[in-house]
């Protein structure tokens, strides 16, 4: 199976057969704190990718520089082929690269829908000229229709017009999620889309995301449920203090002595005072 | 004390074109803070370059009132540009905090003798919109409905100042049912969630603030019709938090929140003074002299407006969960 996947020895930031996102040299520093030092990485098309490591290893301050939410120190990549670096956060999601936030942002004073409606791109109603002059009516039903279909699909269309600031932590991580993929992306990048969601909403969300391979979109993932990582992931990154550490199939990489050691922590017998924090 | 006139005083405000001119600021602050979230503290400042830009369009670049009023709204694009492009990429205080200054600075920008052939210096500029009243279709008369008693210039002015009223309030419903208010309103809620939906927040926030603040410019171009006289000391940061607080009162995500709202507040606003110095008038507050009450009335819309934060941030029409001062 990895053979579809890399191309060559399998080590941290190895080639891709077919990569859709190619990250080089790229670091973060705060102040003295060195937070992303990635050397180079390829997220593979068409696959779920993990992202692991322990607190503070960077992956939620890449997956900002990445979107466009932060601006590193040096570094390029590539988004099917294209140069991304530098692009601001909003081009970036329309190039087809959409990503959810740790702490989820539902807008908890518009509705269900509306969050849904907003997700959409490409909208001409978006234009305040255009939207004075309702030239909006017929995309805007087609939009309402594609928002009904993905609500049913996340079990939220009893939810519909209920205001986001009303749905519990689980569902809002679902309502975040399905937003994203009203503007239909090639890449959807989600930070912990487990954290606060219960074990029954679990199963779901697992099966939600499979459901997006199945669509041909490609997911990489933050994650800290192993289980998870193990259950639903073709591919899982390692990284701790900002670096890669390991790659692999999630069976094979779960045994790597690199991985138990960045869990654990490699300075587990040192006193937790001295290590670096980040994030 | 005299009832009948404390009435009609109370009733008469409702309808009067400075009240009108106020709900024009009310909703473009609407616009601004209700549905953008953007907290703009120097909505004075975009009144009075509307007011300065007209006056100063008609009296020295000696343009044809219409024209006039044009350059007005010209002037304060370029002003909403000038605050927003070097503020809006940062967060929302620091707007409320160049604001509130810009709007100082133009107040002194206006009233300080360096410029005085231009401005009128803290003496303003006066004797014009007589072209305004060559306009009036109304025939001559008087003009009397209960309580009001117009005469044709007057009726005219209030016709044209409410009617703006009634325009501003319709465009602003069709902009918030559309998609584009839409984005506006995810951008109240959250500016990044937003962003990684592919909007151009800033261009956003841009448009909103430009389109509030040709609001409250028309709301200044009314002040100045009505007082026939335009002067520094109308737009001090009183008038400001005097918008705020009609904003607040009416609602400010709601469509009629900022006309229902300036005109309680102005009908409250003179019923209290009347009140106030009438039973100060007969002895019945020793401690306040007649003059003070002007005064009392600004220390009384102080504490209104920290109890309606507090217990009703929804105002009279509001959604209380569309708006809430904390997220």
């Amino acid at each position: 199976m990895a053979n579809d996947i890399v191309v060559g020895k399998i080590e941290p930031g190895c080639k891709k057969v077919d990569p859709i996102l190619i990250a080089d040299n790229v670091t973060r520093q705060f102040g003295g704190l060195t937070a992303v030092d990635v050397a180079h990485l390829e997220i593979p098309r068409g696959k779920i990718t993990a992202l692991i490591g322990p607190n503070g290893a960077g992956k939620t301050t890449l997956f900002n520089l990445l979107t466009g939410f932060d601006k590193p120190n040096t570094g390029s990549w590539q988004f099917e082929g294209k140069n991304l670096a530098g692009v601001p956060s909003y081009k970036v999601a329309r190039r087809g690269m959409v990503r959810t936030f740790q702490l989820t942002k539902s807008l908890n004073a518009m509705t269900v829908i509306e969050n849904m409606r907003l997700g959409a791109q490409k909208q001409s109603g978006e234009n305040l000229f255009a939207g004075l002059i309702q030239m909006w009516r017929g995309q805007e039903a087609r939009i309402t229709a594609a928002a009904d279909s993905l609500l049913t699909r996340f079990k939220l269309d009893a939810k519909r017009e209920d205001y986001a600031g009303s749905l519990s932590g689980g569902q809002r991580k679902l309502l975040e999620m399905a937003r994203a993929l009203m503007s239909e992306p090639k890449l959807i990048m989600l930070d912990e889309p487990m954290a606060g969601v219960n074990p029954a909403l679990t199963q779901s969300l697992l099966e939600h995301i499979k459901g997006l391979k199945a669509n041909g979109t490609t997911v990489l993932f933050v994650e800290h449920d192993m289980h998870m990582v193990r259950h639903i992931s073709d591919w899982v990154i390692v990284m701790a203090e900002g670096k890669v550490v390991a790659e692999g199939e999630p069976g094979v990489v779960m045994k790597d002595q690199a991985v138990i050691d960045a869990y654990l922590g490699a300075h587990h017998d040192t006193d937790l005072g001295t290590m670096k924090k980040g994030k | 004390m005299d009832w009948i006139q404390t009435f009609n005083l109370t009733v008469g405000v409702i309808l009067d074109p400075l009240t009108a001119a106020y709900i024009l600021c009310a909703i473009g602050l609407s616009v601004h803070f209700g549905f953008t979230g953007l907290l703009n503290f120097g909505q004075a400042a975009f009144a009075a370059v509307g007011a300065y830009g007209m006056a100063i369009g008609y009296l020295t670049l000696k343009l044809p009132l219409l024209t006039a009023m044009g350059f007005a709204l010209l002037c304060v694009v370029v002003f909403a540009l000038i605050l927003g492009i070097p503020t809006l990429r940062l967060r929302a205080d620091y707007l409320a905090i160049v604001t509130i200054a810009a709007s100082e600075v133009f107040r002194y920008l206006m009233s300080t003798s360096a410029f005085k052939d231009v401005t009128g210096g803290s003496n303003g500029l006066s004797q014009f919109g007589y072209d305004f009243f060559d306009w009036n279709p109304i025939p001559d008369g008087q003009y009397a409905f209960g309580p009001f008693n117009w005469t044709a210039d007057q009726f005219w002015l209030r016709v044209f100042a409410f009617g703006l009223v009634g325009v501003a309030t319709l465009l602003v419903w069709l902009m918030m049912r559309s998609p584009w208010g839409r984005v506006l309103k995810g951008i109240r809620e959250d500016e990044d969630a937003v962003r990684s939906l592919g909007k151009n927040v800033f261009s956003y926030k841009l448009q909103s603030l430009i389109i509030g603040g040709l609001f409250a410019g028309l709301g200044g171009i009314v002040f100045v019709l009505s007082m026939s006289n335009v002067q520094p000391q109308t737009f001090v940061t009183n008038f400001t938090f005097m918008v705020w607080t009609v904003l607040l009162l009416g609602g400010a995500a709601s469509m009629l929140g900022p006309i229902a709202g300036g005109m309680v507040f102005f009908a409250l606003w003179v019923f209290v003074n009347e009140i106030l110095a009438g039973m100060a008038a007969v002895g019945w507050l020793p401690f306040l002299d007649p003059a003070q009450v002007g005064q009392v009335r600004f220390i009384l819309i102080g504490l209104a407006l920290m109890l309606l934060v507090i217990f009703r941030p929804q105002g009279m029409f509001g959604n209380k969960k569309e708006l809430r001062f904390n997220g």
